[in-house]
């Protein structure tokens, strides 16, 4: 397939050129914008981040709930030939205000009524960027506001579009980062541009396909959601978070917007099979259902199935450093004894995998060993961490990268690969990766919390959960409902422990280091 | 016991045993946060909505299983009263 474009911007500015008035994207309601007008609105932004003083190369925040306004910034920081950065709104503010200082941000946009926490938790971490407030994004309508009033007190002029280079960075995705500070993923446009290209082979999109955007803007699934309808003229519809989490509006909004191709974890799909009535609607519309990010119980699976017959099944697997790097067409029956998982699929046509023991060997055929992925997906590292990216390699001989993904899988004789476990601390839960060590540094930020240690078990329905554990300075138990609220103050509500356990002391190895086999053998 | 009352203990006794075993009772009060604060995540407030319906023999509309309706044991009590 011959690209139209080559850098992601590139994809709207062709929509815009040849179908102006084709819709690309339409919010929960009425909301809509024509190729042509997200193409205008996004020059908008590009001029008057140039007049701001931003330049190639450089990086530029957002920190807004998903909307109109916000795809057009997006668009406008790309135009700008500087890279965004995605926080997430709905978490706590020092957490945005570490991310924007972290990558030395030269702008960012922020809905007004984060400003002022945003603006001081960003000065504490030492940033001073200028922010550009938004009201009530919605519409593109909150964003033309705050360009007016900018425009009234002295006019952006008109600049070019930069055109970027492959290796340029197109976005940074900030994840879990082990030690407590999160860390930032650098993608350049040949790394987002040649997933959209597999995904179009996958997906063979059509101008009259209608996409979901489900995932935040701040998770890597967000690449599909947006570049892939653009690439094609087709157009996305953006599901705000709040009707995201809850099936019975989901349910209502895939039907009535008629949407064709859905993405998003496997969590939000088995609570839409169990509570969604979607037996109440006209779903005929739907031509792909793709998950990733977890694995998928298969009794969800199969319930899902049931009630939407029509639409193909595939499992998507990768980390934000690689985005998707295999694939897996679940088959159309699911066998009613099944009970394992599907595996996630062979490697994209377009990237290597290898398998490789602790020291880096190729593993013999079916054995386990960590996958490595090697290819145009792949990242360029991490932000300011040049010690954590040469960890996250192997080089080989002939000096390829290959990003050791940490997963553990094995590889059947067709080539077909499933999951087996982590190599290190890192969980996903419901579609978040989440990285134990970050709960335990928060928890130990308590000032009653002398040891704390995180394990993630599962329940009886294959729903992971995370349980801490705890050693409190004067041996006694804390409560829950404080330590809730403590967490849910300083990390994402995802992050925040399912359960907790308190101990006189921790249990530890021969070695004095947390027992953590002994805590997971506790019983729930 | 007036009706509120007594709704609000039963509520409160699901709560305290599901999902903050182990809690000293009185921690729970009226207006504490219970989605907003990850004490209720998706999973606990479908469980809780079931055993709602179960127990008062009301049902709950699919949105109204949400941060709205349920995220203190005042919000839940009012969502249970509105359906009797």
């Amino acid at each position: 397939m011959t690209s139209v474009a080559d850098d992601l911007h590139g994809y709207l500015e062709a929509a815009a050129r040849a179908t102006p008035d084709a819709i690309a994207v339409e919010e929960a309601g009425d909301a809509k914008r024509s190729y042509r007008e997200l193409d205008q609105l996004s020059d908008r932004v590009r001029d008057r981040l140039v007049a701001t003083g931003v330049r190639p190369g450089d990086r530029v925040g957002l920190c807004l709930p998903k909307s109109i306004d916000t795809l057009a910034i997006l668009y406008g920081i790309l135009k700008c030939g500087a890279a965004y950065v995605p926080t997430d709104a709905t978490a706590p503010m020092a957490r945005a205000g570490l991310i924007l200082a972290d990558c030395g941000v030269r702008a960012a946009f922020v809905e007004t009524s984060l400003h002022d926490e945003l603006a001081r938790h960003m000065h504490e971490q030492g940033g001073d960027a200028p922010l550009f407030r938004i009201d009530t994004p919605g519409g593109g309508l909150g964003l033309e506001r705050t360009l007016g009033e900018l425009d009234g007190a002295s006019p952006a002029p008109v600049v070019p579009t930069h055109r970027a280079a492959p290796d340029d960075l197109a976005y940074i995705l900030y994840t879990s980062g082990s030690t407590g500070r999160p860390k930032g993923v650098m993608l350049s446009h040949a790394n987002a541009t040649h997933f959209v290209e597999w995904c179009s082979d996958l997906l063979e999109p059509t101008p009259a396909d209608r996409f979901s955007s489900h995932a935040p803007f701040h998770f890597d699934l967000s690449i599909l959601d947006l570049y892939t309808p653009a690439r094609h003229g087709a157009c996305v519809v953006i599901v705000p978070e709040d009707v995201g989490k809850e099936p019975g509006p989901l349910a209502e909004l895939i039907a009535r917007k008629a949407l064709t191709i859905w993405y998003s974890a496997p969590s939000i799909l088995g609570l839409l099979a169990r509570q969604g009535e979607l037996d109440r609607r006209d779903y005929a519309s739907l031509r792909f259902v793709l998950f990733a990010g977890e694995v998928f119980p298969v009794v969800q699976l199969r319930s899902l199935k049931a009630l939407w017959q029509g639409p193909r099944y595939v499992n998507l697997y990768g980390p934000t450093e690689t985005n998707v790097c295999t694939a897996h067409e679940i088959p159309e029956t699911v066998p009613e004894d099944r009970t394992t998982p599907y595996p996630i699929g062979r490697v994209c046509h377009h990237l290597e995998g290898r398998i490789v023991d602790p020291a880096g060997t190729p593993v013999a055929r079916g054995e386990e060993g960590e996958l490595c992925i090697a290819g145009p997906n792949v990242m360029q590292g991490y932000w300011n961490l040049p010690e954590r990216t040469a960890a996250g390699f192997l080089v080989t001989e002939d000096g390829r990268r290959w990003y050791r993904t940490g997963d553990i899988v094995t590889e059947d004789d067709d080539g077909v690969l499933t999951y087996v476990g982590r190599r290190d601390r890192m969980i996903k839960k419901r579609g978040y990766r989440i990285e134990l060590g970050e709960i335990e540094s928060c928890l130990y930020t308590h000032p009653e919390v002398v040891e704390a240690a995180t394990v993630a078990i599962e329940d009886d329905e294959g729903n992971l959960r995370v349980r801490a554990h705890l050693a409190t300075k004067d041996g006694g138990r804390l409560s829950l409902i404080a330590l809730k609220r403590f967490c849910a103050e300083r990390l994402p509500l995802y992050m925040v422990p399912d359960l907790f356990r308190f101990h006189a002391s921790l249990p530890k190895t021969s070695t004095d280091k947390v027992d953590y086999q002994a805590l997971l053998r506790e019983p729930d | 016991m007036s009706d509120a009352a007594q709704i609000q203990a039963i509520v409160k006794d699901f709560v305290l045993a599901e999902f903050l075993e182990g809690e000293d009772p009185s921690e729970l009060k009226d207006d504490t946060e219970l989605v907003t604060t990850g004490i209720l995540d998706s999973l606990a407030t479908l469980k809780l909505v079931t055993y709602i319906e179960e127990q008062f023999e009301v049902e709950i509309d699919a949105d109204e299983a949400d941060e709205t309706h349920l995220n203190t044991l005042a919000d839940i009590v009012r969502l249970i009263q509105s359906k009797r």
